[in-house]
């Protein structure tokens, strides 16, 4: 056990800060990026940002050398992650792409496939989405709808996925839909990845709480997708999307603050009756509680790391990433607009974090929801860590047309 | 980095898990009247284990405060009913870090082989640890008031003892066999762990390093035993969690095996977070005390933090989990949910280990 870098790993750290500092801003505390994720105005920094790491090696760290990557270790990722999370850098337009659609491709395209476009990604020239979700399949994805039909060497799709991060900004998606509605659920469906840009998708924003729209809607209206760009064989396309699923839960990305070290900050900067908010009783009491959460969840992280470069598979165990900040990030921004009291409401403010803590507030209950809802998330770790039963599931040998829909 | 135990260590937590398995029987003390299981003691001595993280000089074995972390999880894991906590995660620390040369020398290596029983005496009775909660005097080389409850002090044969000296709250070190002691069995939560009130009329006290710097050393001892009992405490949780996980597995209601049911799955999922994060913290901390790193006081405090918030919790839940079987005598759950508030109290609560914390954090940004 050894928390401190080996000579090659602070070798390692001293290059990647040496380069960010050529190539950023640091971060004061409290400071996020400019323009939050779901805002316009993000898509062109994200380009440039990501085309600046790709020259200089931190594109792809732990991709393989041949399709543009750095051939690099996990461990370089993480610290490559810690320094940047210094700086202030834009975030989210290629954590799906890079994390989860790339390493699919890697795992089932041709190899001329693979040439194509993985170094594209990594440049930043295309950004990928993924498409799994519906309006009738969320939690339940093997429940999805959404049908291809083949036609000669096309497959031809017509239905609707929604919730899509980034579709109205990707190239490209990667995409589960229903080849065969007759055999049960989880044996009818297919795996593609499409070009975005093809006559009858059609992308909607979703406007959400926070105001912000990340999110999509995507219609598909008799959209041609060549038989060369399916991945997996037909019939086959839930395993691709557990590949895609268990490669979420290593790319979890980092949690947009605020964090514990904003409400730190604020505590030690506002006022309460009795003097300043950081000698609270309570404060203190829920500062801890963060702190251990925050320190915790990023030891845990760093322990299946471990785990991986000992070649064990990465479990779901990052699932307790995923619910714990997403909880942590409501509660602190719910306790920071108490704090603030009448002034907590004031979406931009004359505070030093304008607005995160509403923004936060109004943008959390999302993060519960997305990528797993934190019940969906309680089961995995039930069932895949602790090993307890499955729930029953009375859909298992239907046939998926024959299945009730409610309404 | 590297965020794991070596294949020795593993090799370590094996071996101890066997051996405990087969030797650590709390209920026999629990329902029986000896304090603490002696024949355990003399065969974890033989073992070395109470010399883990002590040079050879000192009367130790050598290793690292990780391998002495590695034996932790697993006696809480086992609720070994042994004075082991006391002795060397306290005592022995305390010597170590603020002894003469001299008073090592006396001391360790009886420690170190078990023949003699240290145990750490600062309470005085309700409210918290502070400077100003402490009355025991020392004066003109001797002790005067009443610590209670000690932990293991009516088994002890030394006490380290926080008393006031002229301004200054100093260490003391007291010979329990020794004249002017007098000692009460106090009943607490925990049976299968001992406690006593020491009663101190003129006893010796020798001074464990300088009196002005005896709220420093205490703090140290403390950082100390808070990473070895978050460790107790990991080894705790995870047992609750495995208990209660079989008898789910095992216990049929409405048809199906209660483990089943997403109410207790969820359940036993977040204590399986709360028990990971509690040992990811446990880690950080074993790390940052083997190397003395500067980090200590932060991370000894988060570990002690989630420890006995996992702990607690998990043996909280593991008696839910097991209906109305758990809250019966015959269950083993009670006696987890016991040592669970012990381990939770013995060094001082959450509400002050938070406090140090959030302090530590202060300080450190101030810096």
């Amino acid at each position: 056990m050894d928390f401190s870098d080996t000579r090659e790993e602070a070798e390692y750290r001293a290059h990647v800060r040496a380069w960010l500092d050529a190539n950023a801003e640091r971060r004061k505390p409290g400071q996020t990026f400019q323009v939050q994720y779901g805002q316009d105005g993000l898509v062109p920094l994200a380009k440039d940002w990501q085309a600046k790491k790709f020259a200089g090696g931190f594109a792809g760290i732990t991709l393989p050398r041949e399709y543009g990557g750095q051939g690099g270790n996990q461990m370089q990722q993480v610290i490559y992650n810690q320094e940047e999370a210094n700086y202030v850098t834009p975030r989210g337009v290629y954590e799906i792409g890079l994390g989860m659609c790339i390493p699919t491709m890697l795992a089932y395209a041709t190899e001329e496939q693979k040439q194509r476009y993985a170094p594209a990604a990594q440049k930043g020239e295309e950004i990928w989405c993924q498409l799994f979700s519906e309006p009738v399949a969320g939690s339940d994805v093997a429940g999805s709808k959404t049908r291809a039909v083949r036609d000669g060497d096309d497959w031809i799709i017509n239905g609707q996925k929604i919730w899509t991060s980034g579709a109205h900004f990707s190239d490209y998606g990667i995409i589960v839909l229903r080849t065969d509605p007759s055999v049960p659920k989880h044996k009818g469906m297919s795996f593609f990845f499409l070009d975005m840009k093809s006559p009858g998708v059609e992308v909607r924003r979703i406007k959400q709480i926070s105001g912000t729209s990340n999110f999509n809607e995507v219609f598909f209206t008799d959209v041609r997708v060549p038989d060369s760009q399916r991945l997996g064989k037909v019939g086959e396309g839930w395993r691709v999307a557990l590949t895609t699923l268990m490669n979420e839960r290593l790319a979890v990305g980092q949690t947009p603050p605020p964090d514990f070290n904003e409400i730190f900050a604020l505590a030690r900067s506002l006022d309460l009756e009795t003097g300043p908010a950081i000698r609270d009783a309570s404060v203190r009491e829920k500062l801890a509680d963060w702190y251990v959460e925050m320190k915790g969840l990023e030891l845990t992280q760093y322990r299946t790391i471990t785990a991986l470069s000992r070649g064990e598979t990465p479990g779901p165990e990052s699932s307790i990433t995923k619910i714990i900040s997403a909880n942590k990030r409501q509660d602190i921004a719910n306790f920071a607009m108490d704090l603030l009291e009448q002034g907590g409401v004031r979406l931009t403010d004359d505070q030093p974090m304008a607005g995160m803590f509403q923004e936060a507030m109004l943008s959390s209950p999302s993060s519960r929801i997305a990528g797993g809802t934190d019940e969906i998330l309680r089961n995995i770790i039930a069932e895949r860590v602790l090993g307890l039963p499955q729930d029953i599931r009375v859909d298992k040998d239907v046939p998926f047309d024959q299945l009730p829909t409610g309404r | 980095m590297n965020f794991d135990f070596s294949d020795d260590q593993r090799m370590l937590r094996d071996q101890a898990r066997r051996f405990l398995d087969d030797n650590a029987k709390p209920r026999a003390i629990l329902e029986g009247v000896e304090p603490f299981d002696r024949d355990l003691w003399k065969k974890i001595a033989d073992l070395g284990w109470m010399g883990t993280a002590l040079a050879e000089e000192d009367g130790g074995i050598g290793l690292t405060h990780i391998d002495l972390c590695v034996i932790a999880e697993e006696l809480g894991r086992a609720l070994a009913p042994v004075p082991f906590a006391s002795s060397i995660y306290m005592a022995r620390e305390a010597i170590a870090l603020a002894g003469s040369p001299d008073q090592k020398k006396a001391h360790l290596p009886g420690l170190c082989d078990g023949s003699t029983i240290g145990c750490l005496a600062t309470a005085e009775g309700n409210g918290p640890l502070s400077p100003k909660t402490i009355h025991a005097e020392v004066s003109g080389g001797k002790l005067t008031g009443t610590k209670t409850p000690v932990a293991d002090g009516d088994v002890a044969d030394l006490a380290v003892v926080a008393a006031r000296s002229g301004g200054d709250v100093g260490l003391f070190l007291v010979d329990l066999a020794g004249p002017g002691v007098r000692r009460e069995p106090v009943e607490t939560v925990d049976p299968t762990r001992s406690h006593a009130a020491l009663v101190f009329d003129g006893a010796p006290a020798a001074p464990l390093g300088s009196a002005a710097d005896g709220w420093r050393h205490l703090d140290a001892v403390l950082d100390h035993a808070a990473v070895l009992l978050a460790f107790e405490q990991v080894g705790g949780a995870q047992k609750c969690l495995e208990d209660a996980k079989e008898y789910a597995l095992n216990r049929y209601a409405f048809g199906r095996p209660i483990a089943s049911f997403q109410a207790i799955k969820h359940k036993l999922a977040d204590v399986y977070m709360k028990t990971e994060l509690a040992r990811s913290n446990a880690y950080y901390g074993a790390w940052a005390l083997a190397t003395n790193a500067p980090e200590l006081p932060v991370a000894a405090a988060a570990a002690r933090v989630a420890g006995s918030k996992a702990f607690c919790f998990a043996a909280e839940e593991n008696i839910q989990t097991h209906g109305g079987m758990g809250f019966t005598w015959e269950f083993d759950c009670h006696l987890y949910l016991r040592r669970a508030k012990h381990l939770a109290l013995t060094i001082g609560g959450e509400r002050k280990w938070k406090d140090r914390l959030v302090a530590q954090l202060e300080q450190r940004n101030a810096a």
